[in-house]
């Protein structure tokens, strides 16, 4: 444990979220209580519907907690504009998500640049960071290539390079390795921990894949909207 | 960015291709079918200013009230001056003097009997004067149906129908009838050149042209005519500019305590002609009206649909940390960027089937012997300042207020939500 992981950075107080459902509401979280370490390796686990892409949103500010306090770098996610909000995932979010969710009509290099266009980052600076996430996920021969021509694993590679180009704290990985098979799984997840390891990135995965769960230092099982059980894996 | 959105724009063609395509078909077409309109609608009422009313017409103020019974009794004198002077004042507008007056054509054999016998309408022209543009303007080259037109003075031309009626040929010589200017009896020989068939009922049955020379003469009406019309260059109607004219024009010359004294009227003070412009003024509203509204709806849901379509992208956008602002103003610029070009294109386009459809017309072959209003039977598009813009109501603002209504998604979503659209 390193002194780092003691700093909260993310924290959940008394989460509850309700989607409307009909006439009434469904609630998808009660009650969650979390706090996550800066540099943590940390999956949310549980069976589908239990709630893992909702928290995640949560997290990630796409969606805002129906009772409680959602805290990330310090920051009261539900008190903010949306401005700020976008700010924070501007600056300090990355996503993997399930679907890969790349800009077709956008290269590999292209997609992968866009975060530090956002951040209004120097040309020399864009190409050298965009150049060395495509090295790290080897990927750099498939810079010009669009998302259709390339595979599955290939898609994820770039879904986790865009994510991780700018550095930023947090990655939040919602079922980074669903279409992936399992020498694709494993060379992801390495990449991942090297990342971790290498920059203190914390991650947090939302996952039912075995695959992915070895590779956790911390499991939080959900079920039904609740924490059921959270374990610290030691190594 | 900007660099980055463009690329974008251009590589998707769903996005940039498809809908500038449908704005430019959209706006080609709404600018088109207001021209044609407003050709179809103008014709009318020009077909009328050819043959009766001009688009100002000046007379004394007692043939003006009694227009109706054809009076050349109060005919205006001094039409040499009066031409002189309108000339000059008005360089832009073509000028002619024409006279109408009743009469009775007479056939007789050799010693003078009466073989047969029709009432005529007489429309003295300046046939022989080939600077008066009246051939062209009454369309009668295309009406001649046998023989030539007058070469000389004593010829004339008579409709066709009336010519069957007298059962006569060609080069015969005919009597006509009427009273001179100064209410005496007249009896004149003319030879019949040619006849002539308009396809319309009310000038088809009996009229009779001949040379304003000719009528002058038998008519006893030296220096005088029944009408002076004045024609706008460009060939149409324009309202605005026919009443201020005729209001200086009479403050100037017109007396209302001389009968005599002349009175420019235009189009619109003519009742009958009045309700037309009014009637073919609104029909142009109306079709062009509901026309835009189609193209609107249709173009707004192009708007729509490429700014629904795009809910996935845009919320991918925002999780990578793009402010909703941004991404709203962009997905609104580039649909103004569309709609922009393609209305472009497409007021071109309309405007090029409109400016050949303007100059060649569009002929139909019906005889209108039934029609209670004059119609004419070429139609032309028309195109006027409106032609211009009317095209980006559907084509830009139709698009980006889609576009707008679309993307206000995206304030009123999650972001997660966004997601789920794209899923
Ligand atoms: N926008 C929404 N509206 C209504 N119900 C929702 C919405 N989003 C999620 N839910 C419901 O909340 C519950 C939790 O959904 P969530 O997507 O978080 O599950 P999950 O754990 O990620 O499942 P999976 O492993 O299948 O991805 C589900 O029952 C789902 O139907
Ligand atoms: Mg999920």
């Amino acid at each position: 444990m390193t002194n780092n992981e003691n700093q909260a950075i993310i924290a959940l107080e008394h989460v509850v979220k309700r989607f409307p459902s009909g006439k009434t509401w469904f609630t998808a979280l009660k009650d969650i209580n979390l706090t996550l370490g800066r540099g943590e390796f940390a999956g949310l686990v549980g069976p589908s519907g239990s709630g893992k892409t909702t928290l995640l949103n949560l997290v990630g500010s796409l969606d805002s907690a129906s009772e409680g306090r959602v805290d990330v770098l310090g920051m009261d996610v539900g008190k903010m504009n949306a401005k700020k909000s976008a700010t924070l995932r501007k600056k300090h979010l990355g996503f993997i998500f399930q679907t890969y969710n790349l800009m077709p009509v956008y290269t590999v290099y292209e997609n992968v640049e866009f975060p530090l266009l956002l951040l209004k980052e120097k040309a020399g600076k864009r190409r050298k960071a965009v150049m060395e996430a495509l090295e790290w996920l080897g990927i750099e021969s498939k810079a010009k290539s669009k998302p259709a021509r390339l595979s599955g694993g290939e898609c994820q590679r770039v879904a986790i390079a865009r994510a991780m180009v700018k550095k930023p704290e947090i990655v939040l990985a919602d079922e980074p390795t669903a279409n992936l098979d399992a020498e694709n799984s494993h060379h992801i997840l390495q990449t991942m921990e090297q990342l971790n390891r290498e920059l203190g990135t914390t991650f947090l995965f939302a996952t039912h894949d075995e695959k992915v769960i070895k590779y956790l230092k911390r499991k939080i099982r959900l079920f039904d909207g609740k924490v059921a059980a959270d374990e610290i894996i030691q190594s | 960015m900007i660099q980055f959105l463009i690329k974008g724009l251009l590589r998707d063609r769903q996005r940039s291709l498809l809908p500038l395509l449908v704005v430019t078909i959209g706006v080609m077409l709404t600018v088109f079918m207001h021209a044609w309109v407003t050709g179809v609608m103008g014709d009318s009422v020009e077909f009328n200013a050819r043959f009766e009313t001009g688009h100002v017409k000046v007379t004394t103020r007692a043939y003006a009230e009694n227009a109706g019974q054809i009076p050349i009794d109060l005919s205006l004198e001094g039409a040499g001056e009066m031409l002189n002077i309108l000339h000059s004042k008005y360089p832009d507008m073509a000028w002619v003097e024409r006279t109408r007056f009743g009469g009775l054509i007479d056939v007789p054999d050799e010693s003078g009997e009466t073989i047969s016998q029709g009432p005529v309408t007489g429309l003295a022209i300046e046939l022989l004067n080939e600077n008066s543009g009246e051939k062209e303007r009454m369309n009668l080259t295309n009406a001649l149906v046998r023989g030539h037109f007058p070469d000389e003075p004593g010829e004339i031309l008579i409709s066709n129908h009336l010519f069957e009626k007298l059962g006569i040929s060609l080069g015969r010589e005919v009597t006509l009838i009427t009273t001179s200017m100064y209410g005496s009896m007249v009896f004149h020989n003319f030879r019949i050149s040619g006849t002539l068939s308009f396809g319309m009922g009310s000038l088809d049955k009996g009229t009779l042209i001949m040379d304003l020379e000719d009528a002058r003469h038998v008519l006893d009406m030296e220096d005088a005519t029944a009408e002076i019309l004045g024609f706008f260059g460009p060939g149409y109607f324009e309202p605005e500019k026919a009443e201020a004219m005729c209001r200086v024009f009479n403050e100037k010359y017109s007396d209302p305590k001389d009968e005599f004294s002349p009175l420019m009227q235009n189009m619109r003070s003519y009742p009958q002609i009045a309700n037309l412009l009014d009637m073919a003024g609104l029909m142009a509203f109306i079709i062009t009206a509901a026309f835009i509204m189609v193209m609107s709806i249709v173009l707004w849901n192009t708007g729509l649909i490429s700014g629904l379509r795009r809910y996935g992208e845009m919320g991918v956008r925002l999780a990578i940390g793009e402010s909703k602002g941004h991404v709203y103003r962009s997905l609104i610029s580039e649909s103004v960027a569309i709609g922009l070009a393609g209305s472009v294109a497409g007021t071109l386009a309309g405007m090029l089937c409109a400016y050949i459809l303007q100059e060649k017309g569009l002929h139909f072959d019906v005889n209108m012997d039934t029609a209670a209003v004059m119609m004419p039977s070429t139609f032309r598009a028309h195109i006027t300042p409106i032609t211009y813009w009317v095209g980006f109501i559907p084509g830009l603002i139709s698009t980006v207020l889609g576009t707008m209504l679309s993307g206000i998604g995206i304030f009123k979503r999650k972001t997660a939500e966004l997601f789920k659209e794209l899923e």
